[in-house]
C-alpha cells in the first residue's frame, strides 16, 4: 500500500477475558480446562427466575484495566440487554453495556503514536459450541465469564500499526494482572473495521468488519489482505459492500459472511434486573494507586535513571515478570553504574537464550535474580572472566547454586595475584625460548601463543589481560 | 378454613395438628377441583412437612411463624425438584433446579407449601383465561372470572382451600383477582420482596405478594417473605418491619385522597358507591378524606403496554427449547427449531406481547415508543410523589367493575387491557397497594378497593386497611 493513492483507516474491537475468581453475574468459578458443564448454575444457564448480580471483583478488574488504558471512569454506567438468538447464549440476550459504558476516552502509545481508545465496557461471555459428527453440544462453563471490550478510535493507519497496538494492549493488560490475553486460547479476541479513502480526502470510505483472527500475525495478514482487496475493487471503480468478512487462515483470504447471519437488530435496552453500576471516585483512586508501573514509564526510567539503551530497556520490559527479575537483580549490584549494562545484556541474551531453548519463562524459572547480580559482581570485580562466567552460569542454571559457592567449590576463581601471574609468565618464557626470542626481534605476534601457554597451564583461570601485560613487561625489560 | 392467626393458635395449643390442617386443605382442594385453581398439588410432601412441624411442636421446638399453615404459591415460583409450568405448554414438564427465595422464606418459617396454583400463562392476562391448563373459576360465581393473572391464588383462598397464598403483581395481578374474589391482596413496594426464583413477566414491574382472607394474615405473610436478597440486585436493603404486630392502631388524622379520575362513568356505579361508603367509614374513624386528581392515570395503560411487553419479550427469549422446555424439531437449522418450539409452546396472548415488545424495541421505533414510555413513566411517578405531599394514602376502586363473566372479554383485547386501568399505575410508580373487600354489588359480587401509599408505607396501609376491615366486618354482622 506504500505507493497507493489510498490511505487505510482501521478501528479495533478487542475482547479480553478478565482474571477473576468468579463469573460476572453469578458466583460460579471463572476458569478454563474443567469438564464441560461443571462450572455452571441456574443463573449462567438461563433458568427461569434467575437474576444477574454484578460481581464486585469483575467490576474492580474492569476499572483496573480501563485505568491502565488511561480511560476516564464513568461514575454511572448501565448494563443493557443485547438480544439475538444463538444456542451458545443461554438467555438469548447478552448482558453488555451500550449507551453508558464503564469507561471512555483512553489511549495507548504504539509505535510512537498515541492511539485513542473510545470506550471500555463490560459484558458477559457466551458458552461454547462443540460440533461433532451429526450433533452440536453446548458447554456453558465459559458462559457468563467476565469480558471487557476495548474499542479503539478509527485512528490506526496500517496493519502493522494494528498489530503493534494489539501487542501494546496485551502488554498493558497482562502487566496490570487483569487478563492473560492469550489469543490462541481465546482469552483475547479481536475484530477489526477497515476502510480506504483517497489520501487527499478526509471522508472515510465504506468499511468492512473482519473477524476470526486468532493471532497477532493473523490480524496483520488479514488486514493487509483486506486493504489490498478493497484497493483493487476501488481501482476497478467498484463499490465496497459494508459487510462482515471472516479471515480464512488456511487460504489466506477474507470471505464475506452470508448477509442473513449478520443482519442483526440487537434491540438493546437497559437491563431492568440490574441497577446502574456506580463506581465511586474513592474506589477509582484506590485502584489507580495500586496499578503497577506500566511499561512505558518503566522504559523511560530505565533509560534515564539507569542509563540503559532503548533497545535493552524495551526488551527488559516486555513482560512484567522479566522487568521484576531485572529490578530485583539490579538492587543487588555492587556497582550499579558500571554493572547495569552487563546485567541487562546478561538477562536479554544469556538468560533469555537459555529460557528459549528450555521452553521456560520468567514465571517458572528457578534462577534467583540475586545470583545473577552476584555473577555480574564477580565479573565486574575481575574475579572471574567472561568465559568463566558462562560456565558458572550453566552450573547455576542446572544446580541452582549461587555463583560464589560454585567458584569456591571448583576452585574456579580467576588468578589475578600480581606475584602469581609474574611467576607463571616467567615460566612460560623459560619453557618457550623460541617464542620469546622472536618477540624480542620485533615479532610481537608471538605474545599470543605465550598467553595461551599460561592459560592452558592454569586451565583458564589466569586473568588473560594481566598475563598479556606482564609478559610484555618482562620481555620488554629484556630488550 | 380458618385464618392464619386462629389456625396457628390451634396448632400450637394442640387442639389440632399441622397434619390435620393439611389434610383438611387437601380434602377441600379435591372436592372442589372444578374450580381448576391448582396446577400441581404436593400431597405427599406437604403431609411430610406437616408431620415434621407436629414433631417440633411435640418436642417443644419453635415451628416458625407459619408453622403448619398450608399455603399456596403461584406456578411461576420455583420449588426445587418440582414442576414450574407458568401455566404454559412451553414449560409443562419443566422441573425446577432451585427454589425461589420467597418459597425458602416461607418454608423456613414452617409454612407448608400445598401446591402450585393456576394462573394466566406467564402471568399475562387479567382473567385467568390464558392458562394452558384451562380457565380458573371464581368461587363466588363459577360462571365468572376470578381475575388474573394470579387467578388460582385468589380463588384458592376465596374458596377456603388454604388460608393464604402468594401471587405476583405486574399490573394488578394480585389486587384485581383479590377484588374479584373478595379477599385481601397486597403488592408491596418494588424491591421489598425478592424476585429471585419467580419467572419474570416484566422485571421492573413484577412484585410478589400475599393474598389472604384478612389484612392481618396478609401482613403476617409479607413479614415472612419480605427482605433484602443478595440474589436480587433490585431488592431493598432494609430491616423488615413487624407488619402484623403493628397492625392495630388509630387512624385519626390520616389524610386519604380519593382520585376523581377513578370515580367517573367508566367505573360501575355499585363500585363507586361501595368505595364512597368505605370512605365514609374511614372518615368516621378519624381519617381526613380529600378529593385529589391524578390526571396522568389515563396514560398508564398505554405506557404499561409498551414497557411490560418490551421487558417480557427479552425475558421470554430464553425459552427456546434448546436447554429445557418444549422442544420442537423443525428438521432444519437452529433458528427454525427455536421458531417451531415457540410457535407450539406459547399461547396467543403471550405471542401477542412478545411481538409487541419486540416491535417497540426495534431500531427505528425504540425512541418513539420505549424511550417515550419511560419518560411518561417518570411523569406518573412524579405525579404520585406530588400527591403524597398532600395525602398519606390514596383510596380508590381496584377495578372499574366487579368480576366479569368467563369469555366476556376474551374477544376484545382492548377491553381486557383496560380492566387493569386502576392497578397499573402503582406498578409503574413502584409504590405499595393493597386490595380490601368493601362490600357487594347488586349481584352479590365482591367490590374491591385499594389503598396506595408512598414507597415503603406498607405499615400505614396495613393499619388503615385493618381499621376499615374491622368496621366493615362488624357492620356486616349487625
Ligand atoms: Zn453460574
Amino acid at each position: 500500500m506504500k505507493n497507493s493513492k489510498y490511505k487505510i483507516t482501521i478501528g479495533l474491537e478487542v475482547h479480553a477475558h478478565l482474571k477473576t475468581q468468579t463469573k460476572l453475574f453469578c458466583r460460579c468459578p471463572n476458569r478454563t480446562g474443567a469438564e464441560p458443564n461443571t462450572l455452571i448454575c441456574p443463573v449462567c444457564t438461563g433458568q427461569p427466575g434467575t437474576l444477574p448480580v454484578a460481581g464486585e471483583e469483575s467490576v474492580l478488574q474492569a476499572v483496573r484495566a480501563a485505568l491502565a488504558l488511561n480511560c476516564k471512569i464513568n461514575k454511572y454506567s448501565v448494563f443493557e440487554r443485547k438480544q439475538y438468538f444463538y444456542p451458545d447464549l443461554p438467555k438469548n440476550y447478552q448482558i453488555s453495556q451500550y449507551k453508558l459504558p464503564l469507561a471512555e476516552n483512553g489511549y495507548i502509545e504504539a509505535g510512537g503514536v498515541k492511539i485513542k481508545i473510545d470506550r471500555v465496557h463490560m459484558e458477559e461471555d457466551a458458552g461454547k459450541l462443540v460440533h461433532r459428527k451429526s450433533e452440536t453440544l453446548i458447554d456453558y462453563n465459559r458462559g457468563g465469564a467476565p469480558l471487557i471490550e476495548i474499542v479503539s478510535a478509527p485512528e490506526i493507519t496500517s496493519p502493522e500499526q494494528a498489530s503493534e497496538y494489539l501487542k501494546k494492549l496485551r502488554q498493558i493488560l497482562v502487566y496490570s494482572s487483569v487478563s492473560d490475553c492469550d489469543m490462541e486460547k481465546g482469552s483475547m479476541r479481536c475484530d477489526a473495521n477497515l476502510s480506504l479513502n483517497l489520501k487527499e480526502s478526509s471522508r472515510l470510505g465504506v468499511k468492512t468488519e473482519v473477524k476470526n483472527m486468532n493471532s497477532f500475525k493473523a490480524v496483520e495478514n488479514a488486514l493487509s489482505y483486506e486493504a489490498r482487496r478493497q484497493e483493487e475493487l476501488l481501482l476497478e471503480g467498484k463499490k465496497i459492500d459494508q459487510e462482515t468478512r471472516l479471515w480464512d487462515e488456511n487460504n489466506n483470504r477474507t470471505a464475506g459472511m452470508r448477509s442473513k447471519e449478520e443482519a442483526h437488530d440487537y434491540r438493546y435496552f437497559p437491563d431492568p434486573d440490574l441497577p446502574p453500576l456506580v463506581v465511586q471516585e474513592t474506589v477509582v483512586e484506590e485502584i489507580r494507586k495500586s496499578l503497577p508501573e506500566l511499561p512505558a514509564s518503566k522504559i523511560e526510567r530505565y533509560m534515564g535513571e539507569m542509563g540503559i539503551g532503548e533497545y535493552d530497556a524495551r526488551v527488559l520490559c516486555q513482560e512484567k515478570e522479566g522487568a521484576e527479575f531485572f529490578e530485583n537483580a539490579y538492587s543487588k549490584l555492587e556497582d550499579k553504574k558500571k554493572g547495569v549494562k552487563k546485567l541487562s545484556s546478561w538477562i536479554n541474551t544469556e538468560l533469555k537464550g537459555k529460557m528459549n531453548t528450555e521452553g521456560m519463562d520468567f514465571k517458572n524459572i528457578q534462577l534467583d535474580p540475586g545470583s545473577l547480580a552476584e555473577l555480574v559482581n564477580l565479573i565486574q570485580s575481575g574475579k572471574i572472566s567472561g568465559k568463566m562466567a558462562k560456565d558458572i552460569f550453566e552450573i547455576m542454571w542446572n544446580e541452582k547454586k549461587c555463583p560464589q559457592e560454585i567458584v569456591e567449590k571448583r576452585g574456579l576463581s580467576q588468578i589475578s595475584g600480581e606475584d602469581k601471574i609474574e611467576g607463571l609468565c616467567r615460566r612460560a618464557i623459560e619453557e618457550n625460548p623460541g617464542l620469546a626470542e622472536k618477540y624480542l626481534t620485533g615479532k610481537e605476534g608471538t605474545i599470543g601463543p605465550l598467553v595461551g601457554f599460561v592459560m592452558k597451564e592454569t586451565r583458564g583461570q589466569a586473568n588473560p589481560s594481566m598475563v598479556n601485560k606482564k609478559l610484555r613487561q618482562i620481555l620488554d625489560g629484556k630488550k | 378454613m380458618s385464618n392464619i392467626k386462629t389456625l396457628r393458635k390451634s396448632i400450637l395449643s394442640g387442639r389440632t395438628t399441622a397434619v390435620s390442617a393439611v389434610e383438611e386443605s387437601l380434602k377441600k382442594i379435591k372436592s372442589e377441583s372444578d374450580l381448576n385453581c391448582w396446577i400441581n398439588i404436593y400431597e405427599k410432601e406437604s403431609l411430610e412437612k406437616a408431620s415434621e412441624i407436629d414433631e417440633k411442636i411435640k418436642k417443644g421446638e419453635n415451628p416458625g411463624k407459619l408453622g403448619g399453615i398450608p399455603i399456596a404459591i403461584k406456578d411461576n415460583m420455583l420449588v426445587k425438584g418440582m414442576k414450574t409450568t407458568n401455566a404454559s405448554a412451553m414449560l409443562k414438564d419443566y422441573v425446577s433446579p432451585y427454589t425461589a427465595t420467597v418459597v425458602e422464606k416461607l418454608s423456613s418459617e414452617g409454612a407448608v407449601i400445598i401446591g402450585k396454583t393456576n394462573m394466566d400463562e406467564f402471568a399475562m392476562g387479567s382473567s385467568g383465561e390464558t392458562s394452558a391448563f384451562g380457565v380458573t373459576r371464581n368461587p363466588v360465581d363459577t360462571e365468572r372470572s376470578p381475575g388474573g393473572s394470579s387467578s388460582g391464588s385468589a380463588a384458592a383462598v376465596a374458596a377456603g382451600h388454604v388460608p393464604a397464598s402468594l401471587g405476583s403483581d405486574t399490573g394488578g395481578s394480585i389486587r384485581q383477582p383479590a377484588a374479584f374474589c373478595g379477599i385481601v391482596g397486597m403488592k408491596p413496594t418494588y424491591g421489598v420482596v425478592s424476585r429471585y426464583g419467580i419467572s419474570p413477566f416484566a422485571s421492573s414491574l413484577d412484585q410478589a405478594g400475599p393474598l389472604a382472607a384478612t389484612v392481618e394474615d396478609t401482613a403476617a405473610i409479607l413479614e415472612v417473605i419480605a427482605g433484602y436478597d443478595r440474589m436480587d440486585s433490585t431488592s431493598i436493603k432494609r430491616e423488615v418491619p413487624c407488619y402484623a404486630e403493628n397492625i392495630e392502631g388509630s387512624i385519626e388524622g390520616v389524610k386519604i385522597g380519593i382520585p376523581s379520575e377513578y370515580m367517573q362513568e367508566g367505573t360501575e356505579t355499585a363500585v363507586r358507591e361501595r368505595v364512597l361508603a368505605a370512605a365514609g367509614i374511614l372518615e368516621k374513624l378519624g381519617a381526613e378524606i380529600k378529593e385529589i386528581s391524578l390526571p396522568l392515570t389515563k396514560y398508564a395503560v398505554s405506557v404499561y403496554y409498551i414497557i411490560a411487553p418490551a421487558e417480557a419479550s427479552a425475558n421470554l427469549a430464553r425459552l427456546d427449547g434448546i436447554k429445557y422446555g418444549l422442544s420442537a424439531d423443525s428438521g432444519k437449522d437452529f433458528l427454525s427449531d427455536v421458531t417451531a418450539s415457540r410457535t407450539e409452546g406459547f399461547g396467543s396472548e403471550v405471542k401477542r406481547r412478545i411481538m409487541l415488545g419486540t416491535y417497540v424495541l426495534s431500531s427505528g421505533y425504540y425512541e418513539d415508543y420505549y424511550i417515550k414510555a419511560q419518560k411518561a413513566r417518570t411523569l406518573i411517578k412524579n405525579e404520585f410523589s406530588e400527591a403524597f405531599k398532600i395525602v398519606d394514602l390514596i383510596f380508590a376502586p381496584t377495578s372499574p367493575t366487579t368480576a366479569f363473566g368467563l369469555g366476556e372479554k376474551t374477544g376484545d383485547i382492548l377491553k381486557m387491557y383496560l380492566s387493569d386501568v386502576f392497578t397499573i399505575s402503582a406498578n409503574l410508580a413502584g409504590i405499595p397497594a393493597l386490595n380490601l373487600p368493601v362490600g357487594l354489588d347488586s349481584k352479590n359480587l365482591p367490590v374491591g378497593a385499594q389503598f396506595m401509599g408512598n414507597y415503603l408505607s406498607e405499615e400505614l396501609i396495613f393499619r388503615v386497611a385493618r381499621a376499615l376491615e374491622k368496621e366493615i366486618k362488624s357492620s356486616e354482622k349487625q
